[in-house]
C-alpha cells in the first residue's frame, strides 16, 4: 500500500517536471511531430484491421440474436453504431493502444534510462522529463481522438459490408439503422473519453520507463506493468466518466 | 578547479563513497583509478549532480554546486563535457546529430558553423565517414569515440571521461589519450579521467587518485605511484606480471 502511494506521488512529481515551461520550443515541436508519426501513423493499420473485423462480428452477432420478425430490421445497424461509438472505438481501441504504445514507450524510455542517455540529456542542460515525455503526451492527445473517429468509421463500414451478403439482413435496413436516432453527444462523449485515455496511455508507461532501475530484465517488467496499470486505470476512468456524462 | 570535500554517498546499505576529499586542478590530467565497483563512476556522477549526495560539498572554481538550483546548475553544466562509461549515445540520432546536440542546445551558431565543429571533433577522434550512421551500426570503440567527440564539442572547461580507452585497440587508445592530453593543455581544462589502463596511468597521470573501499586511499603522480609504499595500491597497480617487471626494472 505504501509503495502504491509512493508510486502515485512519484508519478505526479514526474508530471510536474514534464509540464515545466520548455526552454527550447523548436526542439519540443520537432519531437512532437516525430512522435505523432511514429506512434500515430504506426497504429493505423492495426486499428483498421481490428475495427473492420469487430464491426463485422458485432453486426453478425446482433443479427443472429435478433432474428425475430417482431423486431424492426434497422435495429442491427443501430446496435452496431451505438456499440462502436460509445464503447468499442473509444475504450476497446484505447485498451489495444495501451498495449501497443504503452510497451513501446516504456521500453524506449527505460532503455534510455539504463544506458545513461537520460543522464547525458541532463548534462546537456535538457529537462529530460519534458523533452522525452511531453511530446509523447501531446502527440497522443492529438492523434488518439482521430484514431477513435477513424475506428468508428471503419467499424461501421465492417458491419455494412457484412449486411450486404448476410441472410435476413438488407443493406437498406443497415443504413436506416446507422442513421436512426443519431445523437451528436455520443461522439462528444467518446472524444472526451479518448482524451483522458490518451493521457493515460502515454504518461503511465513514461513513468514506469523513466524510473527503471537495473537492466534489460527490468525494462521488460516495466513494459508489462505499464500495460497492466494503464489498462486498469482506463477501465476505472471509463466507468467514472460514463457515470458523470451519460447518467 | 573542482574541489570535493567530505563527500558521502550510499545506496541503501551500500556505502559507496565515504568521506572523499580531493581536488582536481586545471591543465592537468586527473586520474581516478580503483577496482571494479569501487565507486569511480558514482563519484563522477555525484560531482556533476546526476546523483544526490548524502553530505559533503562540491566546488566548481570556488562555487558550491550542491545547493544550486536547476538554472544555476545548467550554467555550470554548459561548461561540462562528459563521456559516459557506456557511451550513452542517443539511439534515435545519427553520429552527426549526436555531436550536434550539445551545440544546438547551448550555442547560437549557424548550422554550417555547427557542422564544421562536428566534423572537426569527429576528425580528432579518427572518425571520418561515419556521420550518417546510427549508434546501433557502430562498434563499441566507435561509440566511445563518438562519445568523446560529443563531450568535447563545446570545448568544455571541465571534462569527465569514464574509461575513454576501454574497448579500443592499443593504437586508438593512445590516440585518444593524446587527444585528451592535448586539449587539456591547450584549453587549460580540468580533466578527470577514470581508467583501468595502466599504460594511460603511467603515460598521462599527473594527479592520480586511488579509490579503495569507498575512500580516497592514495593520491600522487605517475612517478610517485611506482615507488609508493602502499600495499593495496601496489596490489592494484602491479597486479600483472608485466607491470611487476616494469617496477623491478
Ligand atoms: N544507480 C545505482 N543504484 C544503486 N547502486 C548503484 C548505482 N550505481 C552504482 N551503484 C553501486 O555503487 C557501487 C559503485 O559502482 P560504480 O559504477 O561507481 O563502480 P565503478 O568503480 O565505476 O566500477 P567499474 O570499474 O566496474 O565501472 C557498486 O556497488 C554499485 O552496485
Ligand atoms: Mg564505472
Amino acid at each position: 500500500m505504501i509503495t502504491l502511494f509512493e508510486n502515485i506521488g512519484a508519478y505526479f512529481i514526474l508530471l510536474s517536471r514534464v509540464f515545466k515551461k520548455p526552454d527550447n520550443y523548436k526542439l519540443i515541436f520537432k519531437q512532437t511531430i516525430h512522435e505523432m508519426v511514429s506512434l500515430g501513423i504506426g497504429s493505423l493499420g492495426l486499428i483498421a484491421i481490428i475495427s473492420v473485423f469487430m464491426g463485422a462480428v458485432v453486426t453478425i452477432q446482433t443479427a443472429t440474436n435478433m432474428n425475430n420478425p417482431l423486431l424492426p430490421g434497422y435495429l442491427v445497424g443501430f446496435a452496431t453504431r451505438e456499440s462502436f461509438i460509445l464503447e468499442l472505438a473509444p475504450t476497446v481501441m484505447s485498451l489495444i493502444l495501451a498495449g501497443k504504445i504503452g510497451s513501446n514507450v516504456a521500453s524506449e524510455i527505460g532503455t534510455m534510462r539504463i544506458s545513461d542517455q537520460i543522464d547525458a540529456l541532463e548534462i546537456m542542460g535538457v529537462n529530460s522529463a519534458s523533452y522525452l515525455v511531453f511530446p509523447k503526451i501531446i502527440a497522443s492527445l492529438i492523434f488518439i481522438p482521430i484514431i477513435v473517429i477513424y475506428s468508428m468509421a471503419l467499424g461501421i463500414i465492417g458491419g455494412l459490408v457484412v449486411s450486404m451478403y448476410f441472410d435476413g439482413m438488407t443493406l437498406n435496413d443497415y443504413i436506416l439503422g446507422i442513421r436512426f436516432d443519431f445523437k451528436m453527444f455520443s461522439i462528444t462523449y467518446a472524444l472526451i473519453k479518448s482524451v483522458f485515455f490518451a493521457f493515460i496511455i502515454t504518461s503511465i508507461p513514461s513513468y514506469f520507463g523513466y524510473y527503471v532501475k537495473g537492466g534489460a530484465l527490468e525494462i521488460g517488467k516495466a513494459s508489462t506493468k505499464s500495460v497492466v496499470y494503464s489498462s486498469i486505470i482506463i477501465l476505472i476512468i471509463n466507468y467514472l466518466l460514463t457515470q458523470m456524462l451519460l447518467v | 578547479m573542482i574541489e570535493v570535500k567530505n563527500l558521502y554517498k550510499s545506496f541503501g546499505d551500500n556505502h559507496v563513497l565515504q568521506d572523499i576529499s580531493v581536488s582536481f586542478e586545471p591543465g592537468k590530467i586527473n586520474l581516478i583509478i580503483g577496482g571494479s565497483g569501487s565507486g569511480k563512476s558514482v563519484l563522477t556522477k555525484c560531482m556533476v549532480g546526476l546523483h544526490e549526495i548524502d553530505s559533503g560539498s562540491i566546488l566548481y572554481d570556488g562555487k558550491e554546486f550542491t545547493t544550486m538550483n536547476f538554472k544555476q546548475k545548467k550554467k555550470i553544466r554548459k561548461d561540462i563535457g562528459m563521456l559516459f562509461q557506456a557511451s550513452a549515445l542517443f539511439d534515435s540520432l545519427t553520429v552527426e546529430e549526436n555531436v550536434l546536440f550539445p551545440l544546438e542546445m547551448y550555442t547560437k551558431q549557424t548550422k554550417k558553423e555547427m557542422l564544421e565543429r562536428v566534423n572537426f571533433c569527429l576528425d580528432r577522434v579518427n572518425l571520418e565517414n561515419a556521420n550518417k550512421l546510427y549508434p546501433a551500426e557502430l562498434s563499441g570503440g566507435m561509440k566511445k569515440r563518438v562519445g568523446i567527440a560529443r563531450a568535447i564539442a563545446l570545448n568544455p572547461k571541465y571534462l569527465f571521461c569514464d574509461e575513454p580507452n576501454s574497448g579500443l585497440d592499443p593504437f586508438t587508445g593512445i590516440v585518444i589519450d593524446q587527444l585528451i592530453q592535448e586539449i587539456t593543455k591547450e584549453y587549460n581544462m580540468t580533466t578527470i579521467v577514470i581508467t583501468h589502463d595502466m599504460n594511460s596511468v603511467m603515460e598521462t597521470g599527473e594527479n592520480i587518485m586511488f579509490l579503495y573501499q569507498g575512500k580516497n586511499w592514495w593520491q600522487g603522480d605517475n612517478h610517485e605511484i611506482v615507488k609508493a609504499d602502499n600495499k593495496e595500491l601496489s596490489e592494484f597497480v602491479f597486479a600483472s606480471k608485466i607491470m611487476k617487471q616494469f617496477r623491478n626494472a
